[in-house]
């Protein structure tokens, strides 16, 4: 079962990265909003697959040959566009299957070490890509960077972080373990999800101010800033109250198992620190004398405070919580 | 407690009545600084940024043993560190300053937005704009089946929207749970921190070891704690006597030795003199009403057996303490200060007292070298012992570990080694002068937290309050609506041809609006017969 969920985790890399280069396709090859408004999906998926060379036409003017031919890449992307978004549902239907094949071989739930942990969170963060995906067809494009996040991680979680099945010690057994950590992972995989647009808002929104220089060029081909920030609050927002959840759990848990409910252990400061970061952002959202784009650096530093929290304080420091499963 | 107290502002009482008193608008102008988003948000990232060297730099209050040690490496920096509090950053005077600045800031944003809110939840929504076409909703009914306004309302109504009616206006609100719930956030933060506060001043606890058996039963007094630290307004009178004895402890280990399970049996005395029998393990600690007991750690007391040269016998069963390997090797001190007192004069002998220092390893490995255990369950227990003979130094005055043996004795040649050995269990040692060591058994011990945390009530409920409070304030939305009804138009000949109006205003972003006003307006539209055919539905 073990050796079923170590496959499983390849070929979902395999996956995502496949449907990294087909949204990297759809990102070269046009601006999806003139899809939209040229001709509805189904004809376009015949467009695409007729391919080059597969029809003869005649140029009639100069002007309609470059907007047919304009009208013909644009729909070869959204072709590449969906399909890349059909590989990110299978990836992360391979990606759910490592993770439950690891909680079977482990008999337990599969968060008991840091692997595990990213496993889990990672798969949230695209679970939660796809229903947002399905609410709002438009944002796809940001798919790419998505894609990319989740490549890099569970790449990262294979090489450095992996650990063999092993049960968990006796400081872990306790109902409080499903439910502080679920939580955590739940809030995590959404904050993770909720840093791709407010990247993404950062450098369409420059882009949209006129910066023409290296990171705001690759935001050309993104959906429009203000639908990405939109998104980056609805999913802060979301993740935001499960985390605090997680947070009080934890404490209480921490009551129990530790006699104190919060004694500034390096993951209880960090956590602290994420929480106020995150409730900054929401403050600083909700204040209008402050810049959207103000707001949204905050929303990514929070997600910094929480790479630091699962990366830096397990490798760095070692405090009450080491059971990340590496030394 | 506020800012606005340390301001150096003139005193009030003399200054000439003027219209404008200068230290009183600075007072205003500063309050009103303080109490802005803006200083909230800035004190906000301060209190992050200033927690971060807690986690960064060993913290007293966490790990104490790490704090002695950073000195020892950095004993240029660390002082300077020391001084500034960086190794006790959640006490200090900085990091207390920062959320007391953010709390009366909270607490001044609190009140005013308090009373407008009552305020606005008692009145009546307000009258609609003379042009409802210039809201961001905006419809026209004509000849709808709910045509006069208290029909409008009463659709509204059961949509639970707060509606008035004044005339052939109805006015509309909703969403008022999303200040509500903003205020109970947070004003739940500030009650958490109250339970901060209780917990600090009228808390203890104590850390120690208990040996099992009923001659290390331990009772709750200071000093019978190895650590123990005592909230402001506790009194070493007010801790509840009572009494613990471990009775039992059994740890369970798998294959690989790890742990799987381990639990604690012990008997409690009870202040009242009644006693019982209770178990408590990691994750269930025992509550004992007016403390709870806590299992942080467990290990083996060695028993050790040592007849002086003079014949007479003493036993040890000092801990030995974990070194921290997987495995539960452990190392401490056999002390024997009473040892060769001559039975003839009953003279203490200052340079023939004794004390074996070492390692003890559950399970030994069957060959040299006998350096670490292979095993956390006693499989097959020894000792490795060094036997000292000497001045222990325990005159001195100076307070010393019972961990270990004092280091300056050795050093100034004052207490001597003068063998080593491996023990097994049973095994006996003869020394150079007759004197003999055996190593008899060993007692299991656990390390225990006793703890006393009054304001935790407070702030568990503080903190369900806080979520619900976070959840309205998150997900709520507070939005407007108006109908405005045009009779039909005089020396019209029908009656139903009534004209109706609406308007829509969301009042925080809702992209959802648009959606529920329509509803509202088609619902207007046939007299809310929508609704009760979805209620119906329903059944
Ligand atoms: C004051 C209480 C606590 C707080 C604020 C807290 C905070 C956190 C945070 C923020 C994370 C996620 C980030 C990360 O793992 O890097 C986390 C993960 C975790 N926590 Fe806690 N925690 C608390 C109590 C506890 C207790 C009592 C236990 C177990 C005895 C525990 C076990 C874990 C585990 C197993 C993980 C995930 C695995 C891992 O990071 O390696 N936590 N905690």
């Amino acid at each position: 079962m073990s050796a079923l969920s170590d496959q499983l985790v390849t070929f979902a890399i395999l996956a995502y990265l496949v449907a990294m280069i087909s949204h990297a396709v759809e990102y070269a090859l046009g601006n999806a909003r003139k899809v939209a408004v040229a001709a509805p999906a189904r004809e376009l998926v015949g467009a695409g697959v007729g391919g080059p060379g597969g029809t003869v036409e005649e140029p009639a003017t100069p002007a309609t040959a470059a907007a047919t031919r304009a009208e013909r890449s644009a729909a070869r992307a959204a072709l590449a566009g969906r399909i890349a978004a059909w590989i990110t549902a299978l990836a992360a239907a391979l990606h759910l299957g490592a993770v439950v094949t690891r909680g079977i071989a482990a008999e337990r739930m599969p968060w008991g070490n840091m692997y595990e942990f990213v496993l889990t969170v990672t798969w949230i963060g695209a679970a939660a890509w796809l229903v947002v995906l399905w609410k709002q067809p438009s944002l796809r494009r940001l798919g790419l960077f998505l894609t990319l996040v989740m490549v890099l991680l569970l790449a990262f979680a294979e090489l450095k972080l992996y650990v063999q099945v092993v049960p968990l010690m006796p400081a872990l057994q306790s109902y409080w373990f499903i439910i502080h950590v679920s939580t955590i992972i739940f809030a995590s995989g959404i904050f993770l999800l909720g840093v791709v647009p407010a990247v993404a808002y950062l450098m369409r929104a420059g882009w949209e101010r006129g910066k023409r220089s290296f990171p705001y060029t690759l935001a050309r081909r993104l959906p429009a800033a203000a639908g990405l920030e939109r998104l980056t609050f609805t999913l802060h927002a979301f993740a935001f109250p499960i985390f605090t959840f997680a947070v009080i759990a934890g404490a209480i848990w921490a009551e129990a198992a530790w006699g104190r409910a919060w004694g500034w252990d390096p993951k209880e400061t960090w956590a602290f620190i994420s929480w106020v970061v995150y409730a900054g952002y929401l403050h600083a959202r909700a204040t209008p004398s402050v810049k959207r784009n103000v707001a949204t650096w905050i929303a990514v530093v929070g997600f910094l405070t929480m790479l630091m929290n699962l990366f830096g304080v397990n490798f760095f420091f070692t405090g009450l919580h080491s059971y990340a499963g590496v030394n | 407690m506020t800012t606005v107290d340390d301001r150096p502002a003139a005193p009030p009482a003399g200054a000439p009545r003027r219209r404008v008193n200068p230290a009183l608008a600075l007072l205003r102008n500063s309050w009103r600084q303080l109490t802005s988003m803006r200083t909230a948000l800035i004190l906000l990232f301060l209190l992050a940024i200033a927690a971060i060297p807690g986690s960064v730099l060993p913290q007293r209050g966490v790990n104490p043993e790490k704090v002695n040690e950073y000195f020892v490496d950095h004993p240029d920096l660390a002082p300077r560190l020391d001084q500034i509090g960086m190794f006790e950053v959640f006490g200090s005077v900085w990091f207390s300053a920062i959320y007391l600045l953010l709390f009366t800031s909270l607490v001044g944003c609190i009140l005013p937005r308090a009373r407008d809110h009552v305020r606005a939840l008692r009145m009546r929504p307000p009258a609609a704009p003379k042009r409802l076409e210039r809201l961001p909703q905006h419809a026209v009914l004509e000849a709808p089946a709910a045509a006069d306004p208290e029909a409008i309302a009463a659709v509204l109504r059961r949509r639970r929207w707060r509606v008035t009616v004044r005339g052939n206006e109805v006015s509309a609100e909703k969403g008022y749970l999303k200040e509500t719930g903003n205020l109970l956030f947070h004003v739940s933060l500030v009650a958490v921190l109250l339970g901060v506060a209780l917990g600090s001043w009228y808390g203890w606890h104590g850390n120690r070891i208990l040996v099992s058996g009923a001659d290390n039963a331990f009772c709750n007094t200071r000093q019978q704690y190895a650590e123990a630290s005592l909230g402001p307004r506790v009194d070493s009178a007010d801790l509840p006597p009572f009494c613990l004895t471990l009775d039992k402890f059994e740890a369970d280990y798998l294959a690989s030795g790890q742990a799987s399970r381990y639990w604690a049996t012990v008997r409690v005395d009870q202040p009242d003199g009644s006693t019982r029998t209770a178990g408590f393990s990691v994750n269930s600690p025992l509550r004992l009403g007016s403390a709870n007991v806590y299992l942080l750690g467990n290990g083996y007391a060695p028993i050790l057996k040592y007849t002086d040269k003079y014949g007479r016998t003493q036993t040890s069963t000092a801990p030995f303490l974990r070194t921290g390997d997987a495995n539960a090797t452990e190392e401490g001190v056999a002390a024997f200060p009473d040892a060769n007192v001559d039975p003839k004069t009953g003279q203490r002998a200052a340079d023939q007292q004794v004390a074996f220092d070492g390692l003890y390893l559950p399970t030994a490995p069957d060959s040299a070298p006998f350096v670490a255990s292979q095993f956390p369950a006693e499989r097959n227990p020894a000792v490795v012992l060094a036997a000292y003979r000497g001045n222990l130094g325990l005159d001195a005055g100076i307070p010393g570990s019972v961990y270990q043996l004092d280091q300056r004795q050795i050093s100034s040649g004052k207490l001597k080694q003068i063998g080593d050995k491996k023990l097994g269990l049973g095994e006996k040692w003869t020394l150079d002068d007759g004197s003999t060591l055996e190593f008899v058994g060993t007692q299991p011990y656990i390390t225990i937290s006793v703890r006393h945390a009054p304001g935790q009530t407070m702030m568990l409920v503080a903190c369900a309050t806080l979520l619900l409070g976070l959840m309205g304030s998150l997900f709520a939305r507070r939005r407007r609506v108006w109908f405005r009804v045009t009779p039909p138009a005089s020396g019209s000949p029908t009656s139903g041809s009534s004209l109706v109006e609406a308007g829509g205003l969301p009042r925080t972003e809702h992209p959802g609006f648009a959606d529920e006003f329509a509803q509202l307006v088609a619902a207007v539209g046939d007299d809310g017969r929508d609704d009760q055919r979805a209620r119906e539905g329903d059944e």
